[in-house]
């Protein structure tokens, strides 16, 4: 089986264009999660966090000629633009070829372009736009990529999955390199969605916290690639070194109260890696703010004895990015393992009701090897990933 | 050499398991009165199956018809099934509904039932709980079947021991057409329980190649 | 209230898909949310909505649901007290 090397990233949500840019704000302690007041995305002002609509023109504006000269803002949707943007920043700061047939691009999304079926203008001049894998063709056909771009499309867990799933094909030699990009919008349609859950939280979530009550929407892209080639791989060096996912079989939209599929996805992680619990310096939860999630990951952890390994959400300075945020967190996680500083919970102050787990309070340096990442999500699916720094 | 040792096909008002017609009503019904007639056929007891969208419905009626009358989930610890699910719309036929709840601002009733089913990976979460399997979940979304995708990715999920079976295929509903295309695939060297159920002791596909040609013959 | 109970048990099987039960299937003062029926925590949030839709009531609190949503005569009291459609 071949290694599998982190390469480049890019992170773009409301706290910046870049993975530093959005560092730099993790770091001052900022959230971009804020009031929005738009009758085309909530009928009453909702807490979320969203990419800024001029410095996205501007930055797309940027790029624009470079890719398609000749064509308008206007030709792409909101999804595009910010998945293009994503994916340039990342491959410009990388060796990797992306227009080799030894690169392949996976898209991660939970929805897509979703914006389009409230727009039937804009739906009916490229109606292909609705197909997830319509998106991902855009993205790898503006790098000139040769091959069938794949599309995964799994709830809250898409990017993390979407990491795994590249990481599997490397290990077994189907591709040298491979470009995931995870993107979703905030829209009428999920926020409609979720306020019908009543599971928004009427400010910046508060992840684990006693006060907690829900979660925060928000939108955001990340880029993350994944090589076999050691050349390639950003320094310090960081491996993928296990994965996996599991189902609770227990209900469509709430997790399971004994956290089976996260415990099953945590073991089969640990097993692939060959490391024991104790061996794990560090854990990116998913940590939405949900009164639900948040009991049901402190169980995970207790049950697989990892109640005492230091974890943090970033949930509260970027709200959940739904189909991005398996991507940008596995980004801020191998951020960690690289820089040896581990990042707060923005929004925990008071530990929940919930079982005893050791909630990072204030950013922290810490030289760890080994960093797990986890994700949850509707349908009962959660995924854990391991990266180890050589 | 990872098999293939069922199939299920739901098309047309069709019913059809390993080639032969199970089911079927007339071509004029309308699939919900298709799918809700099948269950009933079958006696059913589930439900649950009346809150689900058209999707889940169709994948969960073609997850009952690989798994009756069979021992396969006797044979495998539930975190060693995976369920590896692709289609072309999403949860486009849901999706629709959901924005009708919300389109018009004199009667904006968005429903967390119709909501919750607006994601592709609702089914396979369905399938997980009715036949209480806990192992690996994936949904991929492409423009036509990928025969090589779905047999490649398990074959690295029985490589890498992370499970021994799968209930994979292609499940898809879009606008006015539904079609299903369900099959277990399972890792070489099959349980002992296993191996006196599979009829004549033969297997179906043994190769993406294979799954292809069965694909295409039907589709 | 007993036209209003009727009217709601209808009302309840059609907006929460309890295909093959009927009105007299529903006992007006059982637990809504005991094994009978099967409902779960999506169908408590859907009598939410089906509360504003029909009767023009709005829930601020969805805590205040387990009390509202106990039994079908509590839903029609409910409605009775707050009832703000004519």
């Amino acid at each position: 089986m071949n290694k599998v090397f982190i390469g480049t990233d890019n992170i773009i949500t409301s706290l910046g264009f870049s993975t530093q840019e959005n560092i730099g704000n993790i770091l001052d302690n900022v959230t971009g999660i804020r009031l929005h007041s738009d009758p085309n995305l909530s009928r009453n002002p909702f807490f979320a966090s969203i990419v800024d609509d001029m410095l996205l023109a501007v930055h797309f504006d940027g790029i624009l000629n470079h890719f398609y000269p000749g064509k308008k803002p206007d030709d792409f949707t909101r999804l595009e633009q910010l998945l293009l943007l994503s994916a340039y920043d990342a491959l410009s700061k990388s060796p990797v070829p992306a227009d080799n047939k030894a690169t392949l691009f996976i898209l991660s999304s939970t929805k897509g372009n979703v914006d389009l079926l409230a727009d039937t203008k804009k739906q009916l001049k490229n109606p292909n736009k609705l197909f997830l894998w319509d998106t991902a063709r855009f993205l790898s056909r503006s790098f000139n990529n040769p091959n069938k771009p794949l599309v995964v499309s799994n709830a809250c867990i898409s990017g993390l999955l979407a990491i795994i799933y590249a990481a599997r094909l490397i290990q077994h030699g189907k591709y040298e390199n491979v470009i995931v990009c995870g993107g979703d919008i905030i829209t009428e349609f999920v926020a409609s969605g979720f306020q019908s859950f009543q599971s928004l939280e009427n400010g910046a979530c508060k992840p684990f916290d006693a006060a907690r009550n829900g979660l925060s929407l928000g939108e955001g892209c990340g880029t993350i690639i994944l090589t076999s080639k050691e050349e390639y791989a950003s320094t310090p060096k960081i491996e993928f070194i296990a994965g996996a996912s599991a189902n609770d079989a227990n209900h469509i939209s709430g997790p399971s109260r004994t956290a089976e599929g996260l415990f099953l996805a945590i073991q089969s992680a640990l097993t692939e890696s060959g490391l024991t619990t104790g061996q794990i310096g560090y854990i990116s939860a998913h940590g939405t703010a949900t009164p639900f999630n948040d009991e049901m990951e402190a169980r995970a952890l207790n049950r697989t004895n990892m109640q005492d390994v230091p974890v943090n959400s970033f949930k509260g300075y970027f709200g959940h990015t739904l189909g991005a945020a398996g991507v940008i967190e596995s980004i801020l996680t191998i951020h960690s393992l690289q820089s040896g500083k581990l990042f707060k919970t923005y929004g925990f102050e008071t530990p929940g009701d919930i079982e005893k787990i050791n909630v990072i309070d204030e950013h922290t340096s810490s030289n760890i090897n080994f960093g797990m990442k986890l994700a949850s999500g509707f349908g009962g699916c959660n995924a854990a990933a391991i990266f180890a720094k050589k | 050499m990872s098999i293939i040792t069922k199939y299920c096909i739901i098309r047309d008002n069709r019913i059809v398991i390993n080639g032969e017609l199970d089911y079927q009503a007339d071509l004029t019904l309308p699939f919900i009165e298709f799918i809700k007639g099948a269950y009933r056929h079958y006696k059913f007891n589930y439900l649950k199956f009346f809150k689900m969208d058209e999707l889940c419905k169709l994948a969960y009626l073609g997850s009952e018809m690989l798994l009756k009358n069979d021992n396969f989930l006797d044979c495998y610890p539930s975190n060693e099934i995976g369920v590896i699910l692709s289609n072309c719309a999403s949860s486009l036929d849901i999706d629709i509904k959901h924005q009708k709840t919300i389109s018009d601002k004199d009667n904006y009733f968005p429903s967390p039932a119709v909501f919750v089913y607006t994601l592709p990976n609702i089914m396979i979460g369905e399938i997980c709980i009715r036949h209480k399997i806990n192992g690996e979940n994936a949904m991929f979304v492409s423009e036509r079947f990928d025969p090589d995708q779905l047999w490649q990715y398990a074959e690295m999920l029985f490589s890498s021991a992370k499970v021994s079976a799968v209930i994979s295929g292609w499940v898809d509903v879009m606008y006015d057409s539904y079609a299903a295309f369900l099959y277990i695939m399972e890792k070489d060297n099959l349980p002992e329980q296993r191996q006196s159920q599979i009829i004549n002791k033969s297997y179906i596909c043994n190769s993406s190649q294979h799954l292809s040609e069965l694909y295409n013959r039907h589709f | 209230m007993e036209d209003l109970i009727y009217k709601l048990k209808q009302e309840i099987i059609t907006e929460l898909k309890l295909e093959d039960i009927t009105p007299e299937d529903i006992d007006a003062d059982s637990p809504l949310f005991a094994e009978g029926l099967g409902l779960d925590s999506i169908d408590a949030l859907e009598l939410i909505v089906l509360l504003e839709k029909n009767y023009g009531i709005k829930i601020e609190d969805p805590k205040d649901g387990k009390k509202i949503f106990y039994s079908v005569r509590t839903m029609a009291e409910y409605i009775t007290a707050h009832n703000v459609v004519a």
